[in-house]
């Protein structure tokens, strides 16, 4: 049976190059970076060297990325962080994120809500799209941190960033955007973002698990979460997980001399597995934007069914792919997401997504269409929503 | 995930279907919480003759839906009705335990058939 890996928004490959510089670091170069032997020698400049290279990645300085173990570390190392601190400087109380956020900034904004910050969700419109205006207009005085995704891992949405910044930044209010689901899919430039904070994922672009990293623009003040060392400049303590920095970094350089050539491999797929679904299946719509839309990312509802048992069906034909169904997501909760673009609540269990990668082809996506028809017609038929020939 | 049991019942979900001229027709869940089942059944002497089911769902959801079915076809009202969700779950190896409240409706949209039958066999009477 032919296997079809479309599950690239949960986790990448790594890539071997990163397997091999990482191994090195797992075995006899396993000393303490703060070691002044020699053991802690390589792994020191190895960590430095990694941090050249993410910084490379995202347009950023060496010194102002903050390594963490993983995207949801650098979230609520970003949005708690910030807070903690302006309440320390008695700077005010508010933040500011959009209805779209991942779990990791929207229950961090929540937690910082049961210490008594006030949290307020920008609406987006139908695309996902988060407007500029309303992003001012939620603005206060005592706001002390704005967060806002580069690009939502569920829609494929791209928020026009450098919009919201111009605005936020004209209150001088810090900044974070979540590029997690961006990173190594699309050019980042934190200047041209005009973002005070940024995080990202090693899994996201075929790097190890366990590795993340928050961009800190100098002169940014937080709060850390982890006290202890002077790791990481004292803003993240901890021994530091040496072999998935180095892992990160070798992936990080890789992303970003083969952006160019991904996203030409992958835009054609995309938009081939769009067009094929929405129009060869009945009852079958795209969510998110149709071209302000991360390269590798495909999602759709469809109607009159649920999304898990589609999944299940798909992964005994060797497709592994995702949804944000109910019946899915541990929390037994409609998406976030889908709720906030209005998607009727029925036809939100209906959702599946497909994220490319750059291992596939064009005859996965075919393989895909040759066999989801099947799998909606023979659960269609089993719907007690469905009418056949609606 | 699932075990060997719910895989078998979802992949191969026994009846299937709606009965056209069904004595008690009973719907639970809504689309919005992800599951729906609705159950048609024939009865005669007391006891159920013919069962079908439709169910939108995840995989827990329709292979409950089908164990139902097998479970009480030809037995009377009230052994059906004695059926509980543990035994449902019991039957099919186990289930998730975040799958016991939302996908294991099977046995209320049973109850609900009965209960229809039931109400159209006292109205008859009365009329």
């Amino acid at each position: 049976m032919r296997e079809v890996y479309l599950d690239h928004g949960a986790t990448t490959p790594p890539r071997p190059e990163v397997i091999e510089a990482m191994l090195p670091y797992l075995r006899e170069e396993f000393g303490n970076p703060l070691s002044l032997h020699r053991y802690g020698e390589k792994p020191r400049q190895a960590i430095e060297a990694a941090r050249e290279k993410v910084a490379a990645l995202l347009g950023a300085r060496a010194n102002e990325i903050y390594f963490t173990a993983s995207g949801s570390e650098a979230n609520n190392m970003a949005v708690k962080g910030v807070a903690l601190m302006a309440r320390t400087l008695g700077k005010g109380n508010h933040i500011v994120i959009s209805a779209i956020e991942h779990q990791s900034v929207l229950y961090a904004a929540e937690t910082m809500a049961k210490l008594g910050f006030e949290v307020t969700r920008v609406p987006v419109d139908r695309y996902g799209l988060v407007d500029p205006q309303a992003v001012g207009d939620a603005l206060r005085d005592d706001t002390v941190l704005v967060s806002i995704m580069l690009a939502n891992g569920e829609i494929g949405t791209i928020e026009p960033i450098p919009e919201i910044a111009r605005v936020v930044k004209a209150k001088g209010i810090p900044f974070h955007t979540d590029a997690v689901a961006a990173a190594g899919r699309i050019p980042i430039d934190v200047d041209k973002l005009g973002v005070d904070l940024l995080s990202v994922a090693a899994s996201q672009f075929y790097g190890p698990r366990g590795a993340g990293a928050l961009y800190i623009r100098r002169g940014t003040r937080l709060l850390p979460l982890i006290d202890g060392g002077i790791q990481e400049g004292g803003r993240r303590a901890g021994l530091e997980d040496v072999p998935a920095i180095v892992g990160m970094g070798v992936a990080a350089e890789i992303a970003a001399a083969e952006m160019e050539r991904r996203t030409a491999h992958l835009l054609p797929l995309r938009d081939r597995l769009i067009a094929r679904l929405t129009s060869e299946i009945p009852h079958v719509y795209l969510t998110g934007h149709p071209t302000q839309r991360l390269p590798h990312h495909v999602s759709v509802t469809v109607e009159y069914i649920e999304g898990e048992s589609m999944l299940l069906l798909l992964s005994m034909q060797g497709v592994a792919a995702s949804s944000g169904s109910t019946c899915t997501s541990r929390a037994l909760k409609a998406s976030h997401v889908l709720t906030a673009i209005g998607v009727d609540p029925a036809l939100a269990q209906g959702s599946l997504v497909f994220t490319l990668g750059e291992g596939n082809t064009q005859e996965d996506v075919d393989y895909v269409m040759a066999v989801l028809p099947g799998i909606v017609e023979r659960l269609r038929q089993m719907s007690p929503l469905y009418k056949p020939g609606s | 995930m699932y075990s060997d049991i719910v895989m078998d019942h979802f992949l191969h979900p026994r009846n299937v279907g709606e009965i056209p001229d069904a004595d008690g027709v009973g719907s639970v869940g809504n689309p919005v919480c992800g599951d729906m089942m609705t159950f048609y059944i024939k009865v005669k002497d007391g006891r159920i003759e013919d069962v079908k089911f439709k169910t939108f769902g995840c995989g827990a959801a329709i292979a409950v839906s089908s164990i139902v079915t097998e479970m009480v076809k030809g037995k009377t009202l009230e052994e059906a009705k004695g059926i509980t969700k543990q035994q449902v779950a019991e039957q099919l190896g186990g289930l998730p335990p975040q799958k016991m409240h939302c996908s294991n409706l099977g046995t209320e949209a049973l109850a609900a058939a009965i209960a229809d039958y039931e109400a159209k066999q006292a109205a008859l009477q009365q009329g």
